[in-house]
């Protein structure tokens, strides 16, 4: 009985992917039924035709490249909408395709966001446009991230293999070491908070993005996800990694409370008090642009092991350009998304200060060999695509993480302000977890 | 039978009554037929459609079903809602007399004429209820910074220590303070018209009785403006259960002390733009609604029964 139960729910799961993904190709087709292919043709029809193209991005580098797209193709007006960083932008769009109005043609959405949106059909299949024709583009992790069962949700922006960037200047000033383990690194929160009060090594006040990442690089496995039947675990020995340095940062307070993105974070990384950053490979562009007055004092090391000896890596963020089923202009907005993403556009964003998913971006002799004023001249991509090549495997989110996310602050976020525990605090999360999943329909094990 | 010829005159065809009411009736209806109208599609259609919304259940897996109550079996064993509701609650018993004591006590200030600058002061008390919720909680939310913000100054040249505001134990305190700013000024101005009605021969038979100010306060005035305080009261109360701007501002800046079911209007705000639960959410919009109504009106039948 129960077995039968089971196959029957295996059934459905795999039916629902296929009717999932039938849509999703029946959505890009104009009036076919089946997988209709959109030529080259068809697509420099449109851009010769024109148009004005709506896109949801937070990526600082699209600015110039939407520029560059409209000169290229005068009859095509690109605007560019900053609808919000990460959940805000998610919120924003949920509501519009709730609403079945206003919703963008093309849409920034990070790696760990694309499940839910292609599972509720939001988004449409791009391997009609020729996107399955650029498997070999890409890095393998990224592409693996956008693409599942055969369809293409999104082309990879960008990926975010994790570095340490530690501010030198105050490193140097209290004759500090560049930590190459957690364990180094929690010694020097200590020593640096100690010489100067006002300096912490990093802010911290509970970030879903930031901790995933961490664990992921611990070797922690939290989700795994087999179509509708989901596992939720924290109590791996990766997760106990984390949480025994990390518990110790909280209980002595050596994480400044101050929230990532607010203008405090940004004035605290220009003033010197927030000495590090363990952050995707994305974050040259933000620091340039967004912290000025940080110029020449940063630089970029590898993020530090949770074993000595040991070169593992993690992804944090990272995000692709998806086009919305509900949104208008496919052509173009496809045309938009691979000069953005695979085409000249990638240059463009390199050159910002991106950090690309391309494969023949990654190794040219070019990125590699690039001096970033801001780091003083450092050649930093030579330490982000090391740490891409040692993310590592098998990792995956869940596939309605955008709104575990969102609780992780009434669960995990807990323990940063009270008596509660960091592991507790997974726990809550791990339950909050389960219990949506299971209300929504999925089949869920702790 | 009614052919043009018929209907010459009016009044003329006295044995048709019947004809006659009908059209009186639909007189009326056309007087307050642009009324009821907007009234219907503004208001009766949006609460028709969440209590529809609320009978249904939308899962990622397996779409849209529908579940009959479920959706209120499931708020009325809800933690968080009950939480939340806690919250608003504790924060109405709290709040709400300190605002109104102190907009109480600005009015009669004010409508006492020894006050020095009597429309100045009126004026700049009302002014903060002119700053929209949003920015009045962005500039309180900056003050009470202890890095950058204005506690955080106050430490560093004082040499002190202060309590974080938004420290899980004292935030809800401190959106306290922010709605008491924002409103004393509003609920002074209801105290202070109300005042200003009442005639002054009143006032001059308390002269010759001998009554002293503190005399004439509790005797003439408080009765006399019992029905603003009631209708203010309703207000706050009203105010209180729907708190969404303060929080939901906040939280930005107090991610951890500030949960996603902080307030009950957070609460179904969070269901649906990070949950997607928009029929859950509907649900507890409706109890929460209906909660709301009842404790006004039990105030406001209070408020009649001591007035008569």
């Amino acid at each position: 009985m129960r077995m039968s139960t089971r196959r029957l729910l295996r059934g459905t799961a795999l039916i629902a992917a296929l009717a999932l993904g039938s849509t999703a190709c029946g959505g890009s087709a104009d009036g076919g039924s089946d997988r209709k292919q959109v030529s080259a043709e068809d697509i420099d029809a449109a851009l010769e035709k024109g148009g004005t193209l709506t896109v949801w991005a937070w990526e600082p580098t699209l600015k110039q490249v939407a520029a560059d797209f409209e000169k290229a193709h005068p009859a095509v007006d690109v605007e560019l909408v900053n609808a919000g960083t990460g959940n805000d932008q998610y919120k924003a769009l949920q509501n519009a395709i709730s609403a079945k109005k206003g919703v963008p043609d093309v849409a920034q959405l990070e790696y760990y966001a694309l499940g839910q949106y292609a599972l509720t059909k939001g988004l449409d299949d791009l391997a009609p446009y020729g996107a399955d024709k650029l498997a070999d583009t890409f890095t393998p992790g990224p592409w693996n991230a956008v693409k599942s069962d055969g369809n293409v949700y999104a082309l990879p922006m960008d990926s975010g293999p994790m570095a340490l960037f530690y501010n030198k200047t105050v490193f140097d000033k209290h004759e500090i070491e560049v930590p190459t383990t957690w364990d180094e690194y929690l010694q020097a929160a200590r020593d640096l908070h100690k010489a100067d009060p006002k300096v912490y090594i990093a802010n911290d006040t509970g970030d879903a993005g930031a901790t995933t990442s961490l664990l992921w690089q611990a070797g922690s496995r939290p989700y795994t996800v087999d179509g509708t039947e989901v596992k939720i675990d924290f109590s791996d020995e990766g997760a106990a990694k984390y949480t025994e340095v990390w518990q110790q940062l909280l209980d002595e307070k050596l994480l400044a409370p101050i929230t990532s993105w607010s203008d405090e974070w940004y004035k605290g990384l220009g003033a010197g008090t927030v000495a590090t950053l363990a952050i995707g490979a994305w974050m040259p562009a933000n620091l340039s642009s967004g912290v000025k007055e940080g110029s020449g004092q940063w630089r970029v090391a590898p993020l530090p092991q949770w074993t000595a000896g040991e070169r593992t890596s993690a992804e944090n963020g990272g995000s692709s350009l998806a086009l919305p089923a509900l949104g208008g202009n496919k052509e173009l907005a496809y045309a938009f998304t691979e000069y953005a993403n695979a085409g000249e556009g990638v240059k463009t964003r390199i050159a910002a200060g991106a950090f690309p998913a391309t494969t023949a971006d990654l190794r040219s002799d070019a990125f590699q060999n690039t001096e970033f004023p801001y780091f003083g001249g450092q050649k930093a991509n030579k330490i982000f695509a090391e740490s891409a090549a040692n993310v590592g495997t098998g990792w995956s989110y869940l596939p309605y993480q955008v709104y575990a996310n969102s609780v992780f602050n009434d669960t995990v976020g807990q323990a940063y302000v009270s008596g509660t525990k960091l592991s507790g605090g997974l726990r809550n999360w791990q339950d909050a977890s389960v219990k949506y999943g299971t209300e929504q329909g999925f089949t869920v094990q702790k | 039978m009614t052919t043009p010829a018929t209907v010459a005159g009016p009044g003329r065809r006295p044995r048709r009554p019947s004809a006659k009411r009908d059209r009186r009736s639909w007189t009326g209806w056309g007087f307050i037929g642009p009324f009821v109208l907007v009234f219907a599609f503004v208001f009766l259609a949006p609460i028709a459609y969440s209590i529809y919304l609320s009978l249904f259940r939308d899962q990622l897996i397996g779409g849209t079903t529908f579940v009959g109550l479920d959706n209120y079996q499931q708020a009325l064993q809800d933690e968080q809602f009950w939480s939340s509701l806690t919250r608003v609650s504790l924060f109405l018993l709290v709040q709400v007399p300190i605002m109104l004591g102190i907009a109480l006590f600005v009015a009669l200030a004010l409508d006492s004429g020894r006050l020095y600058g009597r429309d100045f002061f009126r004026i700049s008390v009302f002014l903060p209820y002119a700053v929209p919720a949003v920015v009045a909680t962005l500039m309180w939310g900056f003050m009470y910074g202890t890095h950058f913000g204005l506690v955080g100054d106050i430490n560093d040249a004082l040499g002190v220590s202060l309590p974080n505001p938004l420290s899980p134990g004292l935030v809800l305190a401190s959106i306290g303070n922010i709605v008491t700013w924002e409103f004393v000024g509003y609920n002074m101005l209801i105290f202070y018209s109300a005042l200003r009605v009442i005639p002054n021969s009143l006032y001059e038979a308390a002269e010759m009785d001998g009554a002293g100010q503190i005399r004439v306060i509790t005797a003439i005035k408080l009765p006399a403006i019992r029905g603003a305080l009631v209708i203010a009261t309703i207000f706050s109360i009203i105010g209180t259960f729907q708190l969404f701007n303060e929080p939901s501002i906040l939280q930005k800046l107090a991610p951890n002390a500030i949960t996603t079911s902080y307030t009950p209007n957070f609460y179904t705000y969070s269901l649906s733009f990070s949950g997607q639960q928009h029929n859950y959410s509907a649900t507890v919009a409706i109890v929460m609604g209906l909660i709301t109504m009842v404790i006004a009106y039990v105030v406001q039948l209070r408020g009649m029964h001591k007035e008569s």
